[in-house]
């Protein structure tokens, strides 16, 4: 979903997201309206929104098994794994207060993919990410969609995701 | 992949806000404090004859407790709420109704519990006799828990606005009242030597009806909010 600022691309996400009720029209998945059982809905995604979604007063692991652990049954392995493939293992055991944006958005995208969820809703996931970070994401977005899994992203610039040519939406400002 | 069941959702957020109330001990401590303050600061304000302080010990210490309790309320979600973690826990796919059931555990936990196993002190400090303590602790602990359920919804309903507070404690404390009064009367009772069983069964019903109705209502408010 490309767009300049303003064009609307975070409120649609989050229309989908079902957290913004749609002033019009509904969102429907598989033709039932995701309304009607919400709670299944949001289990069938995982959302990345512009805040990275983590305590800055628990560590990187805590805030994983915590967030995660609300979805499925993650073990301590599972979350050292995520963080190694995102170059943050060492930040395993440190608060996340003390992380920097780069790495707390490494944090968060780590939650995405252990989530188990088929489908991503990820809101600008490159804000803040140098460029080994953005490799690393779209690395992880493209391993997501071998697998069979669906990623829905707003950004800037069309994401160069390896192997995949993303449709594109475009949003008029 | 096991999905997690409802009960181990919350058990995991009851012992994420504990642990985050461990390290925040100061704000979990603040409302214990302000309880001893108000409720010692009476004798030097009014007599320190006892006789005189008995006769007032049962409103000092459930108003002292209700504002005390209204400390804590305003942080209850505002934090989950500035850092995303509430988003989160919204699209989690988790009743969120249980959810915010655990978080009000939790919260009663760090901040009404301590209240509960102090309040014999500070009841014997203001004159309140040792056959009576026994009704205080009960007779709080029903009642910080009533204050901890409607005191969500109110934290809940406040989370958007900046300057929440005023309006918590507007839309909290009238809704608090039916309680203030069984809550005080079981405490007179129990020193004038009779049985504090009615009040306090009424508080017990009270409690249950908040523990029952409060978690869809701040389930609502929170969504409401995060819009």
């Amino acid at each position: 979903m490309l767009g300049p600022n303003g064009s609307g691309k975070t409120t649609l996400l989050r229309v989908i997201a079902g957290l913004l009720l749609p002033e019009a029209g509904q969102v429907a998945c598989n033709g039932r309206d995701t309304r009607a059982d919400r709670d299944a809905w949001s289990a069938a995604f995982s959302y990345l929104a512009h805040s990275d979604g983590l305590k800055p007063e628990l560590t990187a692991g805590e805030n994983l098994a915590f967030e995660v652990g609300l979805r499925r049954r993650v073990s301590q392995a599972e979350v050292d794994g995520a963080l190694g493939d995102l170059g943050i293992a060492h930040a395993r055991n440190q608060l996340v207060a003390t992380l920097s944006a780069g790495q707390r958005r490494r944090v968060a995208f780590a939650r995405i993919m252990l989530s188990g969820a088929p489908l991503w809703i990820l809101d600008e996931p490159y804000t803040n990410l140098d460029r080994d970070g953005s490799v690393f994401a779209s690395a992880i977005i493209g391993r997501h969609l071998d697998a069979g899994g669906t990623a829905l992203i707003a950004a800037h610039q069309p994401p160069a995701i390896p192997g995949h040519r993303p449709r594109n939406l475009e949003l008029a400002a | 992949m096991s999905r997690t069941t409802t009960l181990s959702a919350a058990l995991l957020v009851y012992r994420r806000d504990l642990l985050l109330a461990q390290r925040h001990w100061g704000q979990v401590a603040q409302p214990l404090v302000f309880f001893v303050m108000v409720a010692t600061l009476f004798p030097l304000a009014l007599s320190p004859e006892l006789s005189e302080l008995r006769r007032i010990a049962s409103g000092v210490l459930w108003v002292a407790a209700l504002l005390a309790s209204l400390l804590g309320l305003e942080l209850l979600f505002r934090s989950d709420h500035a850092d995303g973690t509430l988003e989160q826990m919204l699209l989690s796919g988790q009743p969120l109704s249980v959810l915010a059931l655990a978080k009000g555990f939790a919260h009663w936990t760090a901040c009404g519990l301590p209240l509960v196993l102090f309040s014999p002190f500070v009841a014997g400090a203001i004159g309140v006799p040792l056959d009576s303590l026994g009704t205080v602790m009960v007779s709080l602990a029903l009642g910080t828990g009533i204050l901890s359920a409607i005191g969500a919804i109110g934290s809940a309903l406040t989370l958007g606005l900046r300057r929440g507070s005023l309006l918590l404690g507007l839309l909290v404390l009238p809704l608090a009242m039916p309680a203030l009064i069984f809550g005080a009367r079981a405490i007179d009772l129990s020193i004038q030597g009779d049985s504090a069983r009615g009040p306090l069964l009424l508080l017990a019903a009270m409690l249950v009806l908040a523990v029952t109705l409060a978690p869809p209502a701040i389930a609502a408010a929170l969504r409401i909010s995060a819009e």
